[in-house]
């Protein structure tokens, strides 16, 4: 139970007490709040104390007469609006004309009730306020929390983006020292390490492409009829060069003519990540199992590997933006850490899910299923 | 007469740049001693004591090297430390709060990533000095 400031400004006592009679144990729950309000009741009687109560403590909802004895209710409401205070006001008044009705609403009253009201009308205007209250603030919340996630997102971008930079300007320094001697041949190691570490930032440029495919929402996916096979079909052609340059056998067990309804760019990258993963983290010789199976309720896309493997903790952090298991076997491949945070985003936009099981040294098995 | 070779302790997750750092070091004239991730350099630690110590900022954690600051310090309170990232105040991540045991550790000296040679051998110059 959350308790929320409610203050009532009135100069009738007789109408305070009424207020207080009927909100005194009224709660307010709808089902997609975490918890009920209750409400901590709280008096002034002029508009001068209101102004005292909203500026030294927390006021959430104000319950204000228009008609004072001193400055008006409308001069409180005025006074909370110009100074960005975060609280919602109803007006209560018996002298409800067009002209208060309109300038209340531009200072930012949220709604009116006018005097006299029955228990009920009161409990459905708090109820509307408090539902109101409570919306607006999740919605702030929720921006701060998608600023934030975006911030930190930047952030480990620009470090992942410099550090190949860093990389291979350093060696180009240290060949221009000529510091390991005068011929070349010295230099091929760092001649490959500067090589593949500008394909790792070509790859870390596709998957942020990737990426603003899926940043750009809803409205661009091109949903149809997507034939599974072809599309696995095509992966496997990309990943050949490279699983045959490393002996590497790739097995496809699924009938053709298996079609899902999604946008054809999204099935792609779920398989290409999964299969160009299945060869880089395999082992020579080794092999990549895919299977397709269509069922009344899901399709299951199955893609198991004879590789390196992983620990539970590594699994743990898989699914994860920029995260790379970094050990002594991964440490000479390439990769962007995004290819799997992807790769579930994808998933999870045709509301499937993905789940792995690996042992070290074994293998790795990803299923992805994704729902008819 | 010549005087024993100053050891530094070098922490990086990428391996180039932990090479390169190693070979322009030790083109300073230093001998080195390299580790690849928090947990190598943390063993490392607890064996050796190196005159310098230059810790990547990034590595299994967001703050690897405050906490390595903060545990060579502990032990070895002379050792200067230089730390070492691609990560600029400009973006903003905020590390006192990423893993708690970083809160008020100072290295001696943050360095932005990209090897400056000349630069860094007169800091480490400075630092040795300073000992």
């Amino acid at each position: 139970m959350k308790e929320l400031n409610l203050l009532i400004v009135d100069d009738e006592p007789g109408i305070r007490s009424g207020i207080k009679r009927i909100l005194k144990s009224f709660t307010v729950g709808f089902p997609f709040m975490a918890e009920d309000f209750s409400f901590n009741l709280l008096e002034a009687e002029t508009g001068e104390k209101a102004l005292e109560f909203i500026n030294n403590s927390n006021i959430d909802i104000i319950l204000l007469d228009n008609k004072l004895p001193g400055i008006q209710g409308i001069e409180v409401l005025e006074y909370i609006n110009k100074n960005n205070i975060s609280t919602e006001v109803m007006m209560i008044t018996s002298y409800a004309s067009l002209d208060l009705a309109v300038k209340a609403t531009n200072s930012g009253a949220y709604n009116f009730v006018p005097k006299p009201f029955t228990p009920q009308e009161l409990k459905a205007a708090i109820e509307a306020i408090t539902k109101h209250l409570y919306l607006k603030r999740m919605t702030m919340e929720m921006k701060k929390e998608d600023k934030k996630v975006k911030f930190q997102f930047l952030s480990v971008l620009s470090h992942e983006l410099k550090s190949p930079i860093n990389a291979v300007e350093g060696y180009l320094n240290i060949m221009k020292d000529k510091q390991a001697g005068n011929d070349i041949s010295d230099y091929e190691t760092m001649i490959d390490r500067a090589l593949l570490r500008i394909k790792g930032m070509r790859s870390l440029i596709m998957d942020l492409l990737d990426l603003t495919k899926l940043e750009s929402g809803p409205k661009q996916r091109h949903i149809q009829a997507v034939d599974l096979h072809e599309i696995a079909m095509l992966a496997i052609n990309s990943v050949e060069p490279l699983a045959n340059q490393r002996n590497i056998k790739i097995y496809l067990d699924a009938d053709e003519n298996i079609y899902y309804n999604s946008d054809s760019k999204e099935i792609e990258i779920i398989f290409n990540n999964l299969l160009s993963n299945a060869v880089k983290y395999n082992k020579p010789n080794g092999s990549v199992n895919i299977s397709i199976k269509k069922s009344d309720k899901e399709i299951k896309i199955i893609v198991q590997d004879t590789g390196i493997g992983m620990t539970k903790d590594d699994i743990s952090k898989l699914f994860h933006d920029f995260v790379r298991i970094k050990n002594i076997k991964t440490r000479d491949i390439t990769g962007t850490g995004l290819g799997l945070s992807i790769t579930k985003k994808m998933v999870e936009l045709n509301n499937g899910d993905i789940n792995v099981e690996s042992i070290p040294d074994e293998g790795s098995t990803f299923t992805v299923r994704l729902p008819l | 007469m010549s005087e024993e070779k100053k050891l530094i302790l070098i922490a990086d997750d990428d391996i180039d740049y932990l090479f390169q750092l190693k070979i322009i070091i030790e083109s300073f004239g230093y001998k080195t001693i390299t580790a690849e991730s928090q947990n190598e350099t943390e063993k490392i630690i607890k064996e050796i004591k190196p005159d310098l110590a230059i810790f990547d900022l990034m590595m299994e954690n967001q703050d690897s090297g405050f906490i390595l600051s903060y545990k060579i310090k502990n032990k070895y309170p002379d050792v200067p430390v230089i730390i070492s990232t691609a990560v600029t105040k400009e973006t903003g991540i905020d590390f006192s709060s990423a893993t708690g045991e970083s809160s008020l550790i100072k290295a001696d000296l943050y360095i932005e990533k990209g090897i400056n040679k000349e630069k860094l051998k007169f800091e480490i110059q400075k630092l040795l000095s300073k000992k």
